[in-house]
């Protein structure tokens, strides 16, 4: 039954060659931690893929509860933290992975880095790389605010007056994060909740996607 | 397929080997049997690399419930704000007064700005061939210096930080959940007036008693007078002695006001 399903889509649009791709690719030893124990430093891209997997299921999960609005935003995260079944949990994986997700990452740049994987032909790649560390701060620094209590409000006022102090176009950009030149408050929270949530997302997507596609087209770098 | 020694594999989509590229993997041919194929065996095994992972990381959720303060205050204006621990090392930088000041811009928006430029310009500032960390000096000694620095910043961060400080000033109060007890307060009385009339217990205490920020509510105290007078003259915890300006007369008159506020 699932054979002839597959065979009529295959007919069609002969999608064997795409997950063959996946599925046959070879892993050479020198990234392989099963051969060489030190191999396990060719983990943390994935590691860090699979926090960011969980990352976008928790989120899911969490936008069910929170409230994206001044009045009840904090209300919203502190029922889901104490009345919502697994709700604390939820909350954690997310609030945990966003630090762990920056751990991972950082130790692959620095993997990527010391094995020198950056250098030609993979100049692209790196570039991709950092844009999605740039990426990854900014959702860090976004979902900081939404619980809307005191340090998520205080730490929001620190950054957008550093984003203000930026020469010639600090002002727009801080009016633009904030949505007022000097009021942190509905607007603000709106703005960072669609940022954290929608914007930031989609450029994330996109980047991880163009980053395994040119790993999949140049392979993984040799041995040293 | 046009490489593999004949051998066919249906799945590579590398790009096509030739002299143009260098630092490129040999064909999978030509590693002779340690290589293996990405499905199913080389998953299984970063199957097992994820799980380990993913009960280190429960357990830190379910050791560490994530923390929530009190509700944003705007106006609470002495709160010492504090970023997420990845920011820290940013943090530290804006206390020094290379970066701070009248030199803001320096440590805010040029010195993060180059770190990210270098980065993102790393294959064409280290253009040579080779790759080990070893062969290449000076980027290996900058990238070192960078973390090492990244990591003696945070640390000056956290030793200081009033961590304490920190914990008391974001603390949940009944008044954040709605939980004021109803307790009618007698605005003509005389303790109401000498309470409202002192500065300092207003300014703590809040003017409908229920507390400002992380200071105490007194509706619902359970002290008894004499205690309370002992807490204002002596003062308790975070509060300090010796704040009443009044008589003794009135001290004692506010002291049974206070200890009167309490739920039938």
């Amino acid at each position: 039954m699932l054979n002839k399903l597959y065979d009529w889509v295959d007919e069609r649009l002969d999608i064997t060659p795409i997950w063959r791709d996946i599925a046959d690719h070879e892993v050479p030893e020198h990234v392989n931690p099963a051969h060489h124990f030190s191999a396990f430093v060719y983990c943390f891209g994935g590691l860090t893929f699979f926090i960011t997997v969980i990352q976008i299921l928790s989120g899911m999960f969490l936008t069910m509860y929170y409230v994206p609005d001044v009045e009840n935003a904090w209300k919203s995260v502190y029922y889901l933290q104490n009345e919502v079944a697994f709700g604390e949990i939820v909350r954690g994986m997310h609030h945990w992975g966003a630090s762990l997700v920056i751990v991972m990452m950082f130790l692959h740049t620095l993997r990527v880095f010391f094995t020198g994987s950056y250098k030609k032909p993979r100049e692209l790649n790196w570039i991709v790389g950092v844009l999605i560390f740039c990426v990854m701060l900014g959702l860090g620094f976004t979902g900081y605010l939404l619980p809307w209590d005191m340090k998520a409000l205080f730490a929001t006022k620190v950054g957008l007056e550093i984003a203000g102090s930026v020469p010639f176009i600090g002002e727009l950009i801080k009016i633009l994060l904030a949505g007022d030149a000097t009021i942190i408050g509905a607007q603000t929270l709106t703005r960072f909740f669609a940022i954290h949530v929608f914007f930031l997302p989609a450029a994330l997507f996109a980047l991880l996607a163009v980053h395994f596609i040119m790993i999949r087209r140049q392979g993984i770098s040799g041995p040293l | 397929m046009h490489r593999g020694k004949g051998m066919k594999f249906v799945g590579d989509s590398r790009v096509k080997a030739s002299n143009r590229m260098p630092n490129k993997p040999k064909d999978y041919s030509e590693y002779p049997g340690k290589t293996e194929a990405f499905w199913p065996d080389f998953l299984l095994k970063e199957w097992m690399v994820g799980s380990v992972f993913l009960i280190g990381y429960l357990i830190l959720t379910v050791a560490h419930p994530s923390p929530l303060e009190r509700p944003a205050d705007p106006t609470d204006t002495g709160y010492i704000p504090l970023p997420d621990w990845y920011f820290l090392f940013l943090y530290q930088l804006l206390k020094y007064s290379f970066a701070s000041g009248d030199y803001n811009v320096i440590g805010a928006i040029v010195m993060p700005g180059l770190a990210v430029a270098a980065l993102l310009l790393m294959p064409w500032l280290d253009k040579g061939p080779e790759r080990r960390p070893s062969k290449r000096p000076i980027p290996t000694a900058i990238m070192l210096l960078v973390v090492a620095s990244m990591f003696y910043l945070t640390w000056e961060s956290v030793v200081n930080h009033d961590w304490e400080a920190s914990k008391a000033q974001g603390q949940i109060t009944p008044k954040d959940l709605g939980l004021v007890p109803d307790i009618e307060i007698d605005e003509n009385s005389e303790g109401y007036q000498i309470f409202q009339s002192q500065q300092t217990c207003v300014a703590c205490h809040g003017g409908d008693l229920t507390g400002v920020g992380s200071n105490p509510m007194l509706l619902g105290n359970e002290l008894t007078a004499e205690e309370v007078e002992e807490v204002i003259r002596n003062g308790r915890g975070a509060m300090p002695g010796g704040q009443f300006s009044g008589t003794d007369e009135e001290l004692k008159t506010l002291a049974e006001f206070i200890a009167s506020l309490k739920e039938e």
